[in-house]
């Protein structure tokens, strides 16, 4: 006891000791933080504020979170967690919004003190103060994209402590506005960034450009399109953007992609045009494609783990993978190459189309299938997948088994062979290609990428010169220019079409199917919807029958509510030598998929937080509120 | 040393025990229930779509108490005795409320005790006399289509549809089959007819329910018939 209370004095004396210099105790200069003062003078200091800055741009879909890919119908999710997302029949109002005012504080003081900043030179001060007003307007773009207009802060507020916050409140601006803004900011700062198509990560002249072109296009198809959906809008203005400002914006649209320079498709390797496709989101040297990415690196703990989620089970370097498997919803939208939408063909009316090679059904098709998707016969890693679901027998029925390669012994046989692939699919088993598909789009080949330990460092790519010629051809179209199909045939071109499309073909279907062909998992099927107003109409929540999946190809509004699966299955008729050995495909549904997903009125513009509106009564509702 | 351990075990379980019966709050005990009426009838719509706010007075930050408006046109809700604001978010339903435009209507609703409370829209059109048989594999319907609007705020019927589905749940995205008539090739609004061909189901039962939609031009929310269970 005497112990403690010696301790107790001595506790007491330090903290009296420390009592007596009082003004130097809370005056100490903190030795594991940089002040204000010293890092707006320094280059490398400035850079590193930029570095977090840049780490801080909202991705939606991204590569990050592959598990948002399965929202839409374009792609199931294997793992069990995420079966909610093919049961739901609607999505909540407050889906994917946003209201991020600390990263835009951040980015507004970062500006400011760039503009007071004269010990930096100039040079590297113009650069910095266009990368930062890039990222800035960049943010304004996340969030009226998700919200409609937001109140507009271009300078960082502070509170006086007078008990009256008023001052801070400040109202919703018009979307058309915000709109305006984000284009003028990006308009100024490629007066301030650098001409280098070299840079892929930080912002130059071609990203602003490039930016522009996809800014003004959304803008401008809210514009036109705006008119459909007369009940999402607001009398202010804060949602909804007049019809009469299209042509504007349009046009501002197509001059931006044509000022996107020093860029061109990535064609590395035209002999298989399907490798080349699947390389450019994996050749991070020299690709002159990529305009603006996310970047990883190994051993640097910046990597990501969608390699290790998505490899396929037949190979794996951990216990899992096949997370993400593509829908035959989008696998039957690529075109055959004669420039004609087909689906795929699995069935004669009265029997099943036999094939020799699981890969004969999706012959002569845009070579972007096989870049995109990992199909049942193709290989990833040099090593063919096995995809296949069972054996068909004589009388249809099939002979399957409950795990990866599980045994049984065929009629007629003694012993006991695998009877179902290394990969699945095999209904509802968590990590099995449930779909028939696996992906194959930002899939990292490179051993080691598919293990914990190392992970992943395949940048995710925000924009790609693709992106920009389909922006140029939708403006181009909508101006009724007949200069569309010129930018929509080097894309077309690239996916292996050798007919180039007329000035005829060009409707806004084709527009539409090209953009979620080429564009696949890369983050646009949701905002495209949203802007050219079919989210409604493509996910109306209508329960989807085969006829439907086959029904209304290359439609603009064709229903995608449900995800179906292509199962191949190995015929087994050992006295029928037409048929035994052959390869059948089944569409089924994958059995978790139960819920018809309805994109309401809604959810064009997500709820704003009851808090937001408590803090601020200024703020106008939006119209599902 | 174990003796100060169990002594501070015991005041700390005691201090536990005795926390929980002050943390305890009331449980919301008034019932507010009702029907979305039109001169007295309910308005059918779609489960799990249809909804309306309380706001809820008193409180600094203020957050809306949803209600959902079931399939047959009934809500209810357990609060606590308040005076609550009730209103509808814009665009919610296939009606308009009693005073509509830029303002919200708004109705004060004064609970103590349980409480009914039918709340009076106007709906675009209302399904009336639906009659159903089963014949011959068939689902047959007839009903009249009541255009309630006729004003400036008129709409047009984009379509209606027949649903049948196993359970009583009965919408556009739950339904076993349907079939549709375009709001255009409607000829004679006071009898429509419409037909649908059962399918199989699995597991296999000899009663199918049913029902009439109608999706209004611009109106995301449909209006229906009352759900008829159909033996067969």
């Amino acid at each position: 006891m005497k112990k403690y209370f010696s301790a107790i004095i001595l506790s007491a004396a330090l903290f009296s000791s420390g009592c007596v210099k009082e003004d130097d105790f809370l005056d100490k200069k903190p030795t594991d933080i940089l002040l204000d003062e010293a890092v707006w003078k320094s280059k490398k200091l400035v850079l590193n504020v930029l570095a977090d800055l840049y780490d801080r741009i909202p991705n939606f879909q991204s590569i990050d979170g592959y598990w948002n890919y399965g929202n839409f119908n374009e792609g199931f999710i294997s793992r069990n967690g995420d079966r909610w997302r093919f049961q739901n029949n609607d999505w909540g109002y407050g889906e994917w919004g946003m209201w991020d005012y600390g990263y835009m504080r951040d980015l507004n003081i970062a500006i400011q003190k760039l503009g007071t900043a004269t010990e930096l030179e100039d040079v590297d001060r113009n650069v910095f103060l266009g990368e930062t007003r890039f990222l800035r307007a960049l943010l304004y773009f996340e969030m009226v994209k998700r919200m409609g207009g937001v109140p507009l802060i271009t300078e960082p507020m502070t509170y006086d402590f007078s008990g009256d916050p008023t001052p801070l409140q400040h109202p919703r601006a018009k979307e058309a506005d915000l709109y305006d803004f984000i284009i003028a900011e990006l308009d100024a700062v490629t007066a301030l960034l650098p001409d280098n198509p070299g840079d892929k990560t930080r912002a130059t002249k071609g990203t602003a450009q490039a930016y522009i072109s996809r800014v003004a296009l959304y803008a401008g198809s809210i514009a036109k399109y705006g008119g459909t959906t007369p009940s999402v809008t607001l009398v202010g203005g804060e949602v909804g953007i007049p019809a009469s400002k299209a042509n504007t914006y349009y046009n501002k649209a197509l001059t931006a992609a044509k000022a996107v320079q020093g860029y061109s498709l990535y064609l590395k390797k035209p002999a298989d045009l399907a490798d080349n496709f699947a390389n450019i989101f994996l050749d991070k040297g020299g690709n002159p494609e990529v305009i603006f990415a996310e970047d990883y690196k190994l051993k640097s703990g910046k990597v990501h783990n969608y390699t290790i989620d998505n490899q396929p089970m037949s190979m794996t370097e951990e216990s899992f993978g096949s997370g993400l498997n593509p829908a035959l919803n989008l696998v039957q939208e690529f075109e055959l190459l004669n420039n004609t939408y087909a689906p795929l063909n699995n069935t004669n009316g009265s029997d099943f189309v036999y094939y020799d090679n699981p890969l004969d059904i999706f012959a002569g098709r845009d070579a972007r299938l096989a870049g995109t998707v990992i199909l049942p016969g193709a290989s990833f890693r040099g090593r063919p997948v096995d995809i296949w679901g069972g054996y068909m027998l004589a009388d249809k029925s099939i002979i399957s088994g409950t795990n990866f390669g599980a045994q049984k012994t065929l009629p007629g046989k003694t012993a006991p062979e695998v009877v179902v692939g290394e990969d699945g699919p095999i209904p509802g088993l968590e990590w099995s290609a449930q779909t028939g598909f696996l992906v194959r789009k930002w899939l990292d080949p490179n051993a080691g990428a598919g293990s914990l330990g190392t992970a992943s460092d395949v940048w995710f790519i925000r924009m790609r010169y693709a992106e920009v010629l389909l922006n140029a051809a939708e403006a181009a179209f909508e101006l009724g220019l007949p200069e569309a199909k010129d930018h929509i045939n080097l894309v077309r071109r690239r996916a292996g079409f050798t007919t180039d499309l007329t000035a005829v073909d060009i409707t806004f279907d084709r527009i539409v199917h090209e953009r979620r062909i080429e564009l696949a998992f890369e983050d646009h099927i949701l905002w495209d919807n949203k802007r050219w107003r079919l989210a409604h109409k493509v996910w109306n929540g209508s329960a989807m029958t085969e006829a439907d999946l086959k029904a209304n190809m290359g439609k603009s509004d064709k229903i995608n509510t449900q995800v179906f699966g292509l199962t191949p299955y190995k015929v087994y008729t050992p006295g029928v030598p037409a048929t035994n050995g052959k390869w059948v495909f089944k569409i089924e549904k994958p059995n978790a998929v139960t819920g018809a997903d309805r994109f309401r009125l809604g959810n064009y513009y997500s709820y704003i937080g009851d808090d937001v509106i408590n803090n601020n009564p200024k703020i106008v509702r939006n119209p599902n509120q | 040393m174990k003796k100060i351990t169990n002594y501070i075990l015991l005041i700390a379980a005691i201090g536990c025990f005795a926390s929980c019966a002050k943390d305890n709050y009331d449980a919301p005990n008034a019932t507010l229930k009702g029907r979305i009426v039109y001169n007295g009838q309910p308005i059918n719509v779609e489960y799990n779509q249809v909804r309306f706010q309380l706001w809820e007075s008193g409180y600094v930050n203020v957050k809306p108490i949803d209600v959902t408006i079931a399939q047959d046109g009934g809500y209810s809700a357990m609060l606590f005795n308040n005076t609550y604001k009730l209103t509808f978010p814009g665009g919610q339903g296939p009606f308009m409320t009693k005073q509509s435009g830029a303002a919200k209507d708004t109705i004060v609703v004064n609970l103590s005790g349980n409480q009914e409370l039918d709340i009076e829209v106007l709906p675009y059109y209302m399904v009336r006399d639906a009659q159903f048989t089963a014949s011959a594999g068939n689902i047959a319907s007839t009903f009249k289509l009541e255009k309630i609007i006729n004003d400036a705020n008129a709409k047009n019927i984009d379509r209606v549809t027949l649903y049948i589905n196993k359970t009583q749940f009965v919408s556009e995205g739950n339904n076993v089959a349907k079939t549709s008539i375009n709001g255009a090739d409607i000829t004679n609004p006071n009898s429509v007819n419409l037909s649908v061909a059962i399918p199989s189901l699995v597991p296999a039962q000899n009663y199918v329910y049913a029902r009439i939609g109608v999706r209004i031009v611009n109106v995301e929310d449909w209006i229906f018939s009352d759900v008829k269970k159909i033996t067969f």
